[in-house]
């Protein structure tokens, strides 16, 4: 046995299914017809930030950064303006920029501000943790600050503490970490406060790891920490940190994340549990509906065109009304299942991976599979999605881009990208370019050529 | 108003009404410094320590040491408050090419009375300004009770005996015998274990990490619902290894459970045979040379217990969610002489084939994680 103690690997990790090219390749993506879609922005980010964990509508779908977002009300959610027209992808991908991080870490970078933002930690026990701020633009590191662990730190050796992905409200930044620690930044790196949550919580913490990610909608991080020990969720203001208010929740492990829900003109996050899904009032707490509902503990729920898709036995759609009232279920498919990557939808397109690294293309409205299409790997790692095409980066780190047919009955890998380490964490597109995280590195991927 | 009130009323008058200057005179600094160090839980105090940060990180990096100090004795929370100053005075300071006190810092770090983690700060500073830090230092470092900087010390010595190797055996035998005696972690242990192995030096993983191997157990009681975790049967009250309980599903009584590898593991099921929804205990004892700070370290993927000499150290009521060497740590005193060490396991109703799992670990340390020198007694 020679001393190696990571005590059944994996196990957990059944449960727990998480989500080198140099300067000068040119991937050449291929002609990548971008589409405008239907957007969120749940805060005031500016136009082609990638906010937080699956983009600015939690949802995996791209916002082109040629595209304004228009204000629509409270939500500011973009309005449909077209189906076709240039994006930035059209000629293809080029490595921009490889820097080294100083950790590891399956969180997904975000950007904001021009600055591409990521957490990592490091350390024989894990309790080191980091966020850094790299510029979009060259990759230079502009500012890096490190924090003690407060709250347990053991993980699956998979895994890390800095598994939730940060997230911005476009002035202040947002870093959760599997040990419970959420500390609030300025985009100068200024810290603004410090929470942890398991000195409130003692008995709070999962040593397979944490990976929920928060959410920020107003002047409220919404931040959902659910475990066998101790479970919540809780809103902590933005400014201060302090918390503006807190539900108990089922002593269970989950790992999924809270998601976006366009509620009229305001905006609710989801949160689920391995029984049921919620809409809760982020400024409030006040829970708007819950329906049992069998979820997985693991792939998240994503809402657009007034459906909720909730991974769990298959997929459910559930069509959500205004205000409190219970959704109502559209449409079960148990042949439409996600593994660890969480479902992207955009526009009339739905897209699951399942454990067998198969991507699924069905209707939205229907639930029906259009088609099947098998990549490489296994995926902890969820996709984004632009038109009629899928980025995917499979856990041993090989970039996919997928083509999916007009009419989404046949799909097809149009090209891969090695990157050479292990990568959990998600993409993230913003201004032109898509920013991907590995074990030990951060890729900038820009316009390049068209093969 | 309150007197906790006042004083913090007033921190933050005193914190406002001036800058952080190298020449900054102590009570500001103290102000500043009090404001961030009263953060507390649920997002306590954290408007005065605003203010107070932002003083701080404008602060003159001649004002670190005194940053340092005052982080020896801060929360874990006010704690990484001083930290994210400190890092940003670093920062600008080095961004503008000017140097930092290493003179104060050296004699801070030197001083083991300063808390780890502050010293392993300083010491990281010296390293961004110093590249002979490294080298200077880290040899007296070697029983550091900061766990990282030991390590760091152990690492060089492990270089050093590879950089021996076959030319000199001896010497780097010498060299990986010093470094498995402060190694803390269990990856430079199996490194320098590896290393002397292929010198011709065994050395016993388990006894090096301080694994007890024998035990008395006894089960299973009844824990239908996880309701057993909170029922304190029999030998929860005093520990009879001839007594005979009432158990599950009839009596039970204590046999022997011996570790089955050199992790030091038990397993339950084997020493109990295979039950859901069952509790058990463990039983063992040690003799200690003398009165010390001890810490009981336990790995077991189901819900556990753990007493020393009757006196509960820790608890967790979790089933199945990873288990790793250390993953519960009970921090006790143990006496001179016998001592006793009982522990709760229990196994939950899960039907997975990955929740069969009914076994545990446990090591005797000191508060570094060293194995406890103890002569581990057969019950």
């Amino acid at each position: 046995m020679n001393g190696n103690d990571a005590n059944d690997e994996k196990e957990p990790m059944r449960r727990l299914r998480l989500g080198q090219p140099r300067t000068g390749k040119s991937f050449a993506l291929g002609a990548l017809g971008i589409g405008v879609f239907c957007l969120a922005m749940a805060a005031p980010v500016a136009s082609g930030d990638w906010p937080q964990f699956r983009g600015p509508n939690s949802d995996g779908a791209i916002l082109p950064s040629e595209i304004s977002a228009s204000s629509s009300g409270g939500n500011r959610r973009a309005a449909v303006t077209a189906l076709d027209g240039p994006t930035t992808f059209d000629r293809g991908l080029t490595i921009g920029w490889k820097v080294d991080l100083p950790g590891r870490g399956p969180s997904s970078p975000i950007v904001v501000g021009g600055k591409v933002i990521v957490t990592a930690s490091s350390g024989v026990r894990q309790d080191l943790l980091h966020v850094l701020a790299f510029d979009a633009a060259d990759g230079h590191l502009l500012w890096q600050r490190q924090f003690w662990a407060t709250g347990r730190t053991i993980t699956h050796p998979q895994t890390a503490n800095a598994a939730p992905t940060p997230t911005t409200d476009g002035n202040k930044i947002f870093a959760f970490f599997s040990s419970n620690d959420l500390v609030a930044l300025d985009l100068d790196g200024s810290l603004l406060w410090y929470r942890g949550l398991a000195q409130d919580f003692p008995h709070l913490g999962n040593d397979v790891g944490m990976s929920s990610s928060p959410l920020v909608v107003g002047d409220t991080v919404v931040v959902q920490s659910e475990s066998q020990g101790e479970s919540f969720v809780a809103g902590i203001d933005t400014v201060d940190g302090t918390t503006r208010w807190q539900l108990e929740r089922e002593r269970a492990a989950t790992w999924t994340s809270p998601a976006l829900l366009p509620n009229g003109k305001e905006m609710a996050v989801l949160v689920e549990s391995a029984k049921t899904i919620s809409a809760i009032d982020p400024a409030t707490g006040i829970v708007l509906w819950t329906h049992q509902q069998d979820c997985e503990t693991i792939s998240s729920a994503c809402a657009s065109g007034g459906l909720v898709f909730v991974p769990g036995k298959g997929m459910t759609a559930l069509r959500v009304g205004a205000g409190s009232a219970e959704p109502v279920p559209a449409w079960t498919n148990n042949q439409l299942q996600c593994g660890a990557a969480s479902p992207t939808v955009l526009g009339n397109r739905l897209y699951a991976i399942n454990r067998g690294g198969v991507l699924m293309t069905a209707d939205p409205a229907s639930g029906k599979i259009l088609s099947r299409t098998r990549l490489d790997g296994n995926f902890w790692s969820s996709p984004v999605a632009a038109k009629n095409r899928l980025f995917a980066v499979n856990f041993e780190g090989v970039g996919q881009l997928v083509e999916i047919s007009r009419d989404g009955s046949s799909g097809k890998v149009v090209d891969k990208i090695p990157f050479g380490e292990t990568m959990q964490a998600s993409p993230a597109v913003a201004g032109g370019a898509v920013f991907v995280r590995g074990d030990g590195h951060l890729w900038k991927l820009v316009a390049g050529t068209e093969k | 108003m309150t007197s906790k009130i006042f004083t913090v009323v007033m921190l933050a008058v005193l914190v406002g009404a001036s800058g952080l200057s190298a020449a900054t005179n102590e009570t500001e600094l103290s102000a500043v410094l009090a404001s961030i160090k009263q953060v507390g839980t649920k997002g306590a105090g954290h408007r005065a320590a605003q203010a107070a940060w932002q003083k701080l990180a404008d602060a003159d990096a001649a004002q670190l040491p005194a940053i340092l100090v005052a982080l020896d004795d801060a929360s874990p929370l006010a704690a990484n408050w001083l930290r994210g100053a400190t890092e940003a005075i670093v920062a600008r300071r080095l961004a503008d090419g000017g140097s930092l006190p290493t003179a104060a810092l050296e004699e801070f770090l030197a001083d083991r009375r300063h808390a780890p983690r502050s010293r392993r700060l300083a010491y990281e500073w010296l390293v961004r300004v110093d590249q002979t830090t490294a080298d200077r230092l880290l040899p007296g470092m070697l029983d550091d009770p900061s766990l990282e900087l030991r390590r760091d010390a152990v690492a060089q010595l492990i270089v050093q005996a590879s950089a021996k190797g076959k030319q000199d055996p001896d010497a780097a035998k010498a060299i990986l015998q010093t470094a498995l005696q402060s190694a803390r972690d269990l990856d430079q242990i199996n490194d320098a274990i590896r290393k002397l192995g292929d010198l011709g030096v065994k050395i016993d993983l388990t006894s090096q990490l301080g694994f007890v191997t024998h035990w008395k157990v006894v089960g299973p009681f009844d824990n239908a619902g996880g309701r057993g975790f909170a029922v304190a049967y029999p030998p929860e009250k005093s520990v009879d290894l001839a007594a005979t309980y009432p158990g599950k599903s009839g009596e039970v009584h204590w046999v022997e459970a011996e570790a089955s590898d050199e992790m030091g593991h038990v397993d339950l099921n084997r020493a109990l045979g295979t039950h859901k929804g069952a509790a058990a205990y463990a039983f063992a004892e040690f003799d200690s040379d003398a009165a010390r700070p001890v810490e009981l370290r336990l790995g077991s993927a189901n819900a556990s217990k753990i007493w020393l000499n009757g006196k509960p150290l820790e608890e967790a009521e979790v089933y199945h969610a990873f288990t790793t060497m250390d993953q519960y740590i009970g921090r006790g005193e143990c006496k001179r002489g016998k001592n006793r060490i009982l522990v709760k396991l229990c196994q939950n109703e899960q039907t997975e084939d990955w929740a069969a799992e009914w076994k545990f670990q446990l090591r005797v340390c000191d508060p570094t994680g060293g194995a406890l020198e103890q002569q581990e007694k057969n019950p």
